[in-house]
């Protein structure tokens, strides 16, 4: 099973919204947030942005409450799919999802959420700064460790060269 | 089918509180495209000669563009048009955030607002829906809190724009803003909302865009997104170090206009750069919608006493609040920036009219009398961030510079003091060392401006060619009527004008085209550029506008630079008007011909 996460820089996030309507465009081909599977929410005071989405939880709440298997796991990748056939729209999977990333289409009447582009995210492709990225989990948990040791390196750097 | 549009225009009468709705002609489509075309028809036919700008009979114009809110590179901005209370002519301004594509969610391109409400009030906009609110609580407040509230009545996600306390007492060069930092509507949009009793509209949209041909467009925009991640403005300097990264640039050249344009070199300029900011303030790199740049910056002054956090600030707000008063405090500037932000001013033409106040004040035409006791000199960042307060509030001599510099130039009988073309005050870039930027400024259609023909392009940056930024020849005179008719073009998609860095006539011709379904070459594109500067020119001739208004202050065109890089040089105006009229097709005295306006279909209007 493939273990590459969507993972989120927030220090670089700039709020641009371009992954909303690159999920838009490659799941409907319309250019509209509110049926974007990734949705940006900002503090316009502080300058933050935070992008939520889908996190493929495991176990995932939304699959244990689905009552008709229409939510279901990808053996291969673990990425939580929908059947949209098996879909009774009850909508408990929006209820209990506990980033509120299961969204819903008040047009067509149906929940969507994210199927991170069998494999090749487009908001991944698209956005400008890198703050989003679908990697190997192991990798990115190894840049982050080396990261905040390198902190540390160079901390102890400063000391030991002041030292001498 | 016709793509990229609602293909609905709101019109919401203040006055009777009552709201109807226009369908948008396929002939306006492909006539005036969206953006600045739409709003330069409606407001030419339906704000008559001589109308008030601060009464009911003006109106204030809200327009997107068939681009807006769609992939394509940079396309959350939207712009407000009206005639000015500042200038008395065309008066425009682009803003950037998020509220833009919203408008168009929420089931318009644009709003027509007209008349006066009896008593304050907002508007709420979702989803097809318009609804007249009671604002009479949120009069008086700032901009960060009027959208805090608004959107606690409204819908969390709404996106809100609206007026501080400028605009409300008729400040004439007050802003709208949005999202609490950004702003737009040189020549007093602000004071225009303010008059008709509106302080904030608020948006909220499920509704989505459709572009004729979904998967044509989107390969276009994905390469469009590319040439900006390659460009070395769009992809390197502007998202690095915002559009401060002109500030040391624009001085070392000589033509960082200094202390009231009396001269070109500032000292200061390396302790107020983007470099400088970047290093020392920037916290977050921000972006307005859509935006692949994000030439956005979220600033921190942690401690002091400029403490602040805010969005900004950007190169002209360096410069009008910075430089041109002489100020090289980058804390100083960043708190400024903040309260023009809050309090609904617009950035360029307070620091402007400040710095005017201050050469009054050190040549003596003015004394600590006027000021209320505060040493009004250059450099004095305190009095300079006092005015930005005094001038929101209409305190004291800030009553009196809240009308701008050229009413408080002539009211102290100094004329001459006030930078201003067509009584819009210039921004950042002392033409006397980049002739063709001198000759943009004088014939720019809303007065003092350097974003109908941005000439630092190719004068300075060598896009899309060098020009030698002294001479004053044919082929730059060209390149000015070029770029003011692809700007306005741009200006009616509507993209961000720094998409121009990176992207030629052809792309945004093409790019419109697969999303309208209605096609454009891009030598049609460009006249329907021509086309819009023609009316909007139509427009300022009406008010009385000749040749002679086209004209940049005495200082510039008579007293050479005294120092530095463009050392001895002045513009040349009276000499490359002739034939920039020639090359436009205008009489000598700046009037379309018959002709012109024939062959740009316009003698109907």
């Amino acid at each position: 099973m493939s273990s590459r996460v969507l993972i989120l820089d927030p220090l670089k996030c700039t709020g641009c919204r371009i992954c909303e309507l690159a999920c838009s465009y490659i799941s409907r081909k319309s250019f509209n947030p509110a049926i974007s599977r990734i949705r940006v929410i900002t503090w316009f005071e502080k300058g933050i942005s935070i992008p939520i989405y889908c996190q493929q939880c495991d176990p995932a709440p939304c699959l244990e409450v689905c009552p008709t298997g229409a939510l279901y796991r990808d053996s291969e990748t673990g990425v939580i799919l929908w059947n949209k056939d098996k879909c009774i729209g009850c909508k408990a999977c929006i209820a209990i999802c506990p980033f509120g990333a299961i969204f819903y289409d008040p047009k067509e009447k149906l929940i969507t959420k994210c199927d991170m582009c069998n494999g090749k995210p487009l908001c991944v492709e698209l956005c400008p700064t890198g703050a989003l990225s679908y990697e190997e989990a192991l990798r990115i948990i190894d840049v982050k460790r080396r990261e905040a040791a390198s902190k540390f390196y160079e901390l102890i750097t400063k000391l030991t060269i002041v030292g001498k | 089918m016709v793509g990229g549009y609602v293909g609905k225009i709101l019109r919401v009468n203040l006055t009777k509180q009552k709201a109807s709705i226009h369908e948008i002609s396929k002939e306006w489509m492909v006539k005036y495209i969206g953006g600045e075309g739409f709003a330069a028809r409606i407001l030419y036919t339906e704000v008559p000669k001589g109308t008030d700008p601060l009464s009911p009979n003006n109106k204030l114009i809200i327009m997107t563009g068939p681009l807006t809110g769609t992939l394509a590179p940079s396309s959350g901005r939207y712009l407000v048009a009206f005639k000015s209370p500042l200038t008395g002519i065309w008066g425009v301004g682009h803003i950037g955030g998020h509220w833009g594509p919203e408008l168009k969610f929420a089931g318009f391109d644009g709003i027509i607002i007209e008349g006066r409400a009896e008593k304050p009030v907002y508007l709420w906009i979702h989803d097809g829906d318009v609804e007249f609110r009671d604002a009479g609580h949120i009069w008086g407040k700032l901009v960060p809190e009027t959208e805090n509230i608004i959107r606690e009545e409204t819908d969390p996600e709404a996106k809100v724009l609206s007026i501080g306390p400028a605009g409300e007492k008729l400040v004439k060069i007050s802003t709208i803003i949005s999202e609490c930092s950004r702003a737009g509507g040189r020549g007093g949009a602000g004071a225009v909302m303010g008059s008709k009793n509106l302080k904030a509209i608020a948006v909220r949209g499920t509704g989505g865009i459709d572009v004729a041909y979904p998967d044509k467009f989107y390969d276009i925009v994905k390469e469009m997104h590319e040439k900006i991640r390659q460009n070395p403005v769009t992809g390197q300097a502007l998202p690095k170090y915002g559009t401060a990264v002109l500030v040391n640039i624009i001085n070392q050249h000589g033509i960082f206009p200094t202390r009231n344009f009396q001269t070109g070199v500032f000292p200061g300029a390396d302790k107020i750069s983007g470099e400088t900011l970047a290093e020392k303030y920037l916290v977050m790199r921000r972006a307005c919608a859509f935006c692949p740049i994000g030439c956005g910056r979220f600033t921190v002054v942690p401690s002091g006493p400029y403490t602040v956090i805010t969005e900004g600030p950007e190169y002209e707000t360096i410069w009008a609040l910075g430089a041109s008063c002489g100020v090289d405090n980058l804390e100083a500037i960043a708190k400024a920036n903040y309260l023009c932000n809050i309090y609904g001013l617009e950035t360029i033409s307070t620091g402007a009219t400040i710095a005017t106040a201050m050469e009054a004040f050190e040549r003596g035409y003015i004394t600590t009398k006027e000021t209320d006791g505060t040493e009004l000199r250059f450099g004095n960042a305190d009095a300079m961030i006092a005015m930005v307060e005094r001038i929101a509030k209409r305190e004291g001599i800030g009553d009196l510079l809240a009308e701008g510099s050229k009413v408080f130039a002539e009211k102290v009988s100094h004329p001459e003091i006030s930078m201003n073309v067509k009584g819009l005050e210039l921004p950042a870039y002392d033409p006397r060392g980049v002739k063709g930027h001198g000759l943009a400024y004088a014939t720019s259609n809303r007065g003092g401006c350097h974003l109908r023909a941005y000439m630092i392009s190719p004068e300075i940056l060598g896009i899309p060619k060098k020009l030698d930024r002294f001479k004053e020849n044919e082929e730059k005179i060209e390149m000015v009527k070029y770029l003011q008719d692809l700007f306005a073009a741009i200006n009616s998609l509507v993209l961000c004008i720094f998409t121009v860095f990176a992207l030629e006539p052809k792309d945004y011709a093409s790019m419109l085209s697969s999303a309208t379904g209605i096609e454009f070459t891009d030598k049609e594109f460009i006249r329907v550029g021509e086309r819009i500067y023609n009316l909007q020119r139509l427009f300022l001739v009406r008010e009385g506008i000749t040749s002679k208004d086209d004209r940049l202050p005495a200082r510039l065109e008579k007293e050479p630079m005294p120092e530095g890089p463009a050392k001895g040089h002045i513009v040349p105006i009276e000499r490359m008007l002739p034939k920039y009229y020639r090359i436009r097709g205008w009489d000598e005295d700046g009037k379309p011909t018959k002709e012109k306006l024939e062959e740009l279909e316009l003698v109907s209007l």
